[in-house]
């Protein structure tokens, strides 16, 4: 506990101290005044004890939640069922090989979404008459499939349509699986390509009008790539939830991680897989989630410094 | 031939909801003049603009350019927009371009320009507004008097027949305004038809052939600069002009 007070106190004070400590050599004969000196000092201050009660009280979290969980009932049986090494072990080479499918799910998925979603997108904001089934359509659409429950979308086409026996069209798992992933989330980048059309502000197109460019033209060369560009943050979010969601192809049968979890925990009755299962669609995630954290922050900070894009 | 105006309105009306913009504007701009529009704000200066450009359709009367109405509703618009330039009061630049692709889309597009040759022509107008180091930056990186200049360059890089420039001082900082209004004068030099709206007073008597008051939605008082600066003979004109020097814009 003292330890992690000290050093803790210690990195936010060299933090801290880098701007003083650097001053004197850039600055033309500048010496810090008292003042500021002694403000620094409260602030560093300041700063080791706001970590110090970071600290601690994570601490009393932590230890207030193991115990809790450990003097559970049933925290033996559970450790057992949900804990165990060995399967853990087991599983894991398993589980890795099932998650190749859902990568390959993601990626080709993740394209087939991206394109759809532009294309209803751009289907709703056509204008004039002659366009109208076609925005009716798509704004159907997105309604529809925003409405319906991915795990129902997911039985209907992975066991409705091949009860449908229809020549020529597949049975496989995987493609029905990613056609009905495809569907509901292309409902959802659709709506969020939307938000960003609309957000790319009136003078923008007219001053592409005014220039000569048809109504088509200036949604290609400028609303579209403002609209795309400002919703990044969004599409990454839809993907990374996307990128779990690809486990619920296993409902058809699909060996994925999570059918490679389920087939050693039917047969040991031992919930481990499942939790290695997890952790790795988490492991999968996390990169992407950070990513995303990034270009939004990235995106903020243009925007603060006076960029409009 | 040459002296037919380049654009005419005849009882033009524009309304939205219910409040009348434009009541019954006439207007007739001849080739290589300069008219300038002025008058209070929400007097319908920018709205006349924008119906002459089709960015707004007229509930009434008709507007010609060149000779051809363009306010028929079988006129090919987007043919229409192609022959005049407009400027904007808040730039309008495209964000997410270098100056020199604001500048030869719609000569690249629109117009079918080579690349290469549109983006000579961008460099030499560039070059002659004082902006030739600028060509690969983005927008966001220019002052707002360099952003109005660039927006010039790229009215201009499609020829226009004539040049709408709808306050586009009113955005910069007194010390910028110099810059870009030096650019209007020059392109009247070169004999640039422009209908111009503007706050500017002393810019509009200076460089106007035409000047417009315009007041409760049609053109008061029209005549050259010195009759109506110098000898208005409307009382609102009188009124509107006294509340200008006492703010010290002219």
């Amino acid at each position: 506990m003292t330890v992690t007070k000290d050093e803790s106190g210690q990195e936010g004070a060299d933090g801290q101290g880098d701007m003083p400590a650097g001053a004197p050599a850039g600055a033309h004969g500048y010496t810090p005044s008292g003042r500021r000196l002694e403000r620094e000092r409260y602030k560093r201050a300041r700063a080791r004890r706001a970590i110090a009660i970071a600290a601690l009280s994570t601490l009393v979290t932590a230890v207030v939640l193991y115990m809790v969980v450990v003097s559970a009932p049933g925290w033996e049986r559970t450790k057992e069922t949900f804990f165990d090494g060995q399967y853990a072990r087991e599983a894991f080479p398993k589980v890795l090989e099932g998650l190749w499918l859902n990568v390959r799910l993601l990626l080709i998925c993740g394209v087939l979404v991206l394109v759809l979603g532009m294309l209803i997108a751009v289907a709703r904001t056509l204008p004039g008459p002659v366009f109208f089934p076609l925005r009716a359509l798509a704004a159907a659409y997105t309604d529809f499939f925003r409405g319906l429950p991915l795990i129902i979308n997911l039985m209907i086409v992975v066991f409705g349509v091949p009860a449908l026996r229809l020549q020529g069209v597949t049975v496989d798992p995987v493609l029905l699986g990613g056609t009905a992933l495809t569907l509901t989330y292309s409902a959802y980048v659709a709506e969020v390509f939307r938000a960003g059309i609309e957000s790319v502000h009136p003078s923008q197109r007219a001053a592409a009008r005014s220039l000569g460019l048809t109504n088509r033209q200036a949604l290609r060369y400028v609303v579209l790539p403002q609209a795309v560009r400002r919703q990044v943050p969004p599409l990454l979010n839809d993907l990374v939830s996307l990128q779990k969601d690809t486990g619920l192809v296993s409902i058809g049968g699909a060996i994925d991680a999570v059918r490679a979890s389920d087939i050693i925990a039917q047969r040991s009755l031992n919930y481990t897989p499942y939790i290695v299962a997890g952790l790795v669609f988490v492991a999968l995630t996390i990169p992407m989630t950070r990513f995303t954290d990034w270009v939004t922050a990235r995106m903020d900070r243009r925007r603060a410094q006076g960029g409009s894009v | 031939m040459s002296d037919a105006p380049v654009l005419r309105m005849e009882s033009v009306r524009k309304t939205f909801g219910d409040s009348v913009v434009l009541r019954d504007v006439d207007l007739q701009v001849a080739p290589h003049t300069v008219t300038a529009l002025i008058g209070a704000s929400g007097s319908g200066k920018s709205t006349l603009l924008r119906c002459a450009n089709l960015l707004e359709e007229i509930d009434d009367g008709a507007i010609w350019l060149d000779g051809e109405e363009i306010t028929d509703p079988r006129a090919d618009q987007d043919a229409v927009r192609r022959r005049i330039g407009v400027v904007f009061q808040a730039y309008n630049l495209f964000p997410h371009m270098t100056v020199l692709d604001n500048i030869t889309l719609a000569p690249r597009r629109v117009h079918g320009v080579a690349r290469a040759e549109a983006e000579e022509r961008a460099r030499e107008l560039l070059e002659r507004l004082g902006l030739g180091d600028k060509a690969d930056a983005y927008p966001d990186r220019l002052s707002g008097g360099q952003q109005q200049r660039v927006a010039i360059v790229r009215a201009l890089a499609v020829r226009p027949r004539l040049l709408l420039l709808d306050e586009i001082t009113a955005a910069l900082d007194p010390e910028l305004v110099g810059e870009v209004l030096t650019v209007v004068r020059d392109l009247k030099g070169e004999g640039m038809t422009m209908v111009l709206a503007t706050h500017e007073m002393g810019f509009a008597r200076d460089v106007a052939d035409q000047v417009c008051f315009l007041d409760g939605g049609v053109v008061l008082e029209r005549g050259t600069a010195e009759q109506v600066f110098g000898d208005p003979r409307q009382e609102r004109t009188r009124r509107f002009l006294r509340r200008i020097v006492e703010a010290g814009r002219l």
